[in-house]
C-alpha cells in the first residue's frame, strides 16, 4: 500500500491554493497569517482524499494529524497573543505601569464583586416570580426547509438491519481435565518420562490448555516432577519417585 | 392610617390602572413602559400615570404585593414582610452558592460587557470558562454576539434577571467603577519600589 502524500495535498482555500506541503513552508516563513488559515478546509480536503483512496493509511493519518495539529497551535498563537511577551517587550518603567494598571482593575472589579455580595443580602428577602408565565407567549418554532426525500435517505440508513453477532466462542468445547490426566498417568506407567510439548502437539490450543492444567493437578498432588532447562524450552515429565531417587542418588554421590 | 384599595374603576385612568395591573400579573418578566403601552393599547403617558397610581397602591407595607421598578421595566414581587413564608416554600437557585470567582467574573461582565472569555481570563489572570458557564446556567448571563475577526470569541453580557434579582433599576445602577479600587498611580509607585529594592 503506498502512504497518502500527505504533504502534497492540493488545497483550494481562501487564503492559498496549491500543496500543503508548500502552505506549511509560507507559514512557518510568516509569509500567510495563520489566522486566515482554513483549518477546517484543510481537513475536509484530506478526508475527501481518503475516501477517493477507499483505504485506510494509518502512516498518512498520522502524519496528517501530527501537521494540522501543529498548524492548529499556530493559529491558536496567533489569535491569543502571548501577554507575558507583551510586558516583556516593554522598558521597566512601562511594564510597572502596564502591571499596575491590570491591578487596579481587576482590584476594581473584585470591589465590585463585594459590592454585589452585599447587595445580594440586603435583596434576600425580595421574592419575585421567575421562569414563564402560563400565558407566556409561546416561541414559534422556525425550522429551515426541509427536504423529505433526504430525510427519507436518512431514515433508510437507520432501518438497516444490524450485523449479525459472531457467538461462535460459545461453541468452544473444553474436554475434561480428567481426560488428560488419565493419559499422563498411563503414559508415566509406560515409560520414566515424557516431552509434554512434543505430546500435545498435535492438539489445538483448547486441549493444549487443558493438558497444561492436568499437568499442574498432578504436580499439585505430587504424581510428578518437572523440569525445564531454560524458559520456553519444552517441559520434561517424569515419576516423582523416580525424580527424588535420582536426587538422592546425586547427594550421595 | 392608610385608606383600603380602591379597585373598583370609574375614571378612564382607573381602567387602564386594572389593566396595566393584569398584564403584569401574567407577565413573568419585567415589562416597560412602551410594552405595557402597546398591550394595553393605549397612551404611555397615560400608562405611566395609571403605574404612578399602582405605584401608590402597592406600595411596600400595603399589601402582600409590590410593585417595584427593576431591570428597565416594571414588575410585581412579593412584600418583605412575607420573605420568611416565600423562603419556607421555594428555593433560591439562582444566587445559591454563588462562588468567589462566578462574582467576580459577574462583575466584570455588569461593568465591561459584552466582553469575552479571554478578556474576563485577562483580568482575573486565570481562566474564566467554569465560572462562565456556570453563570450562563443560572440565567444571570447571556451570550451578545462575537468579537470582530475570525474565529472571534462568544461575548456575554448581563441579563435582566441579574438586575432584578440584585434589584437593580438598571446597570447604570451599580456604583461606579471610579469609586471602586485602588488607584492605578498608588499601585505603580508601589511596584516600582518593590522592583529597586529587589535589585538592590
Amino acid at each position: 500500500m503506498h502512504p497518502t502524500p500527505v504533504r502534497e495535498l492540493e488545497l483550494d482555500l481562501d487564503a492559498f491554493e496549491g500543496p500543503f506541503d508548500l502552505l506549511l513552508t509560507l507559514l512557518l516563513k510568516e509569509a500567510i497569517e495563520p489566522r486566515e488559515v482554513d483549518v477546517a478546509g484543510i481537513v475536509l480536503a484530506f478526508v475527501e482524499r481518503l475516501v477517493e483512496r477507499d483505504e485506510v493509511d494509518l502512516e498518512g493519518c498520522g502524519e496528517f494529524l501530527v501537521l494540522i495539529s501543529a498548524l492548529l497551535e499556530l493559529k491558536a498563537r496567533s489569535l491569543f497573543p502571548d501577554e507575558t511577551a507583551e510586558l516583556d517587550a516593554l522598558e521597566p518603567e512601562e511594564a510597572a505601569e502596564e502591571l499596575a494598571r491590570r491591578l487596579a482593575e481587576y482590584r476594581r472589579m473584585k470591589e465590585a464583586a463585594a459590592w454585589l455580595v452585599q447587595r445580594l443580602a440586603s435583596e434576600h428577602d425580595r421574592w419575585f416570580r421567575l421562569g414563564p408565565a402560563p400565558l407566556a407567549p409561546r416561541a414559534e418554532r422556525r425550522l429551515a426547509a426541509q427536504d423529505a426525500s433526504a430525510l427519507a435517505v436518512a431514515l433508510r440508513g437507520l432501518a438497516v438491519p444490524p450485523p449479525n453477532v459472531s457467538l461462535s466462542h460459545m461453541a468452544l468445547r473444553f474436554p475434561p481435565v480428567s481426560q488428560f490426566l488419565e493419559r499422563f498417568r498411563s503414559l508415566l506407567a509406560r515409560r520414566r518420562r515424557f516431552d509434554f510439548d512434543a505430546e500435545v502437539g498435535g492438539f489445538s490450543r483448547v486441549e493444549q490448555a487443558v493438558a497444561f492444567l492436568a499437568l499442574l493437578e498432578l504436580r499439585k498432588s505430587g504424581e510428578i516432577a518437572l523440569s525445564q532447562a531454560v524458559p520456553f524450552a519444552p517441559i520434561r515429565v517424569s515419576r516423582a519417585d523416580d525424580e527424588r531417587i535420582l536426587t538422592w542418588t546425586a547427594r550421595s554421590a | 392610617m392608610d385608606s383600603p384599595l380602591r379597585l373598583i374603576a370609574s375614571n378612564p385612568v382607573d381602567r387602564l390602572a386594572r389593566t396595566v395591573e393584569a398584564l403584569l400579573v401574567v407577565a413573568s418578566v419585567p415589562l416597560s413602559v412602551a410594552e405595557l403601552a402597546e398591550a394595553a393599547d393605549d397612551d404611555p403617558e397615560r400608562v405611566e400615570t395609571a403605574l404612578a397610581l399602582l405605584r401608590e397602591r402597592y406600595a411596600e407595607g400595603r399589601s402582600g404585593i409590590v410593585l417595584e421598578r427593576v431591570a428597565g421595566g416594571y414588575a410585581f414581587r412579593a412584600s418583605r414582610d412575607a420573605a420568611d413564608a416565600c423562603a419556607r416554600l421555594f428555593e433560591r437557585p439562582v444566587e445559591r452558592g454563588l462562588s468567589q470567582a462566578a462574582l467576580e467574573t459577574l462583575a466584570i461582565v455588569a461593568y465591561l460587557g459584552p466582553c469575552s472569555r479571554p478578556e474576563i481570563a485577562r483580568i482575573r489572570g486565570v481562566a474564566a470558562d467554569s465560572a462562565v458557564a456556570s453563570l450562563v446556567e443560572r440565567g444571570l448571563i447571556a451570550e451578545a454576539g462575537r468579537e470582530s475577526g475570525p474565529a472571534g470569541a462568544v461575548r456575554y453580557r448581563t441579563t435582566a434577571l441579574f438586575e432584578r434579582v440584585f434589584g437593580l433599576e438598571s446597570l447604570a445602577a451599580l456604583p461606579r467603577v471610579d469609586d471602586l479600587g485602588a488607584d492605578a498611580g498608588e499601585l505603580r509607585d508601589r511596584l516600582l519600589e518593590v522592583a529597586s529594592a529587589r535589585a538592590s
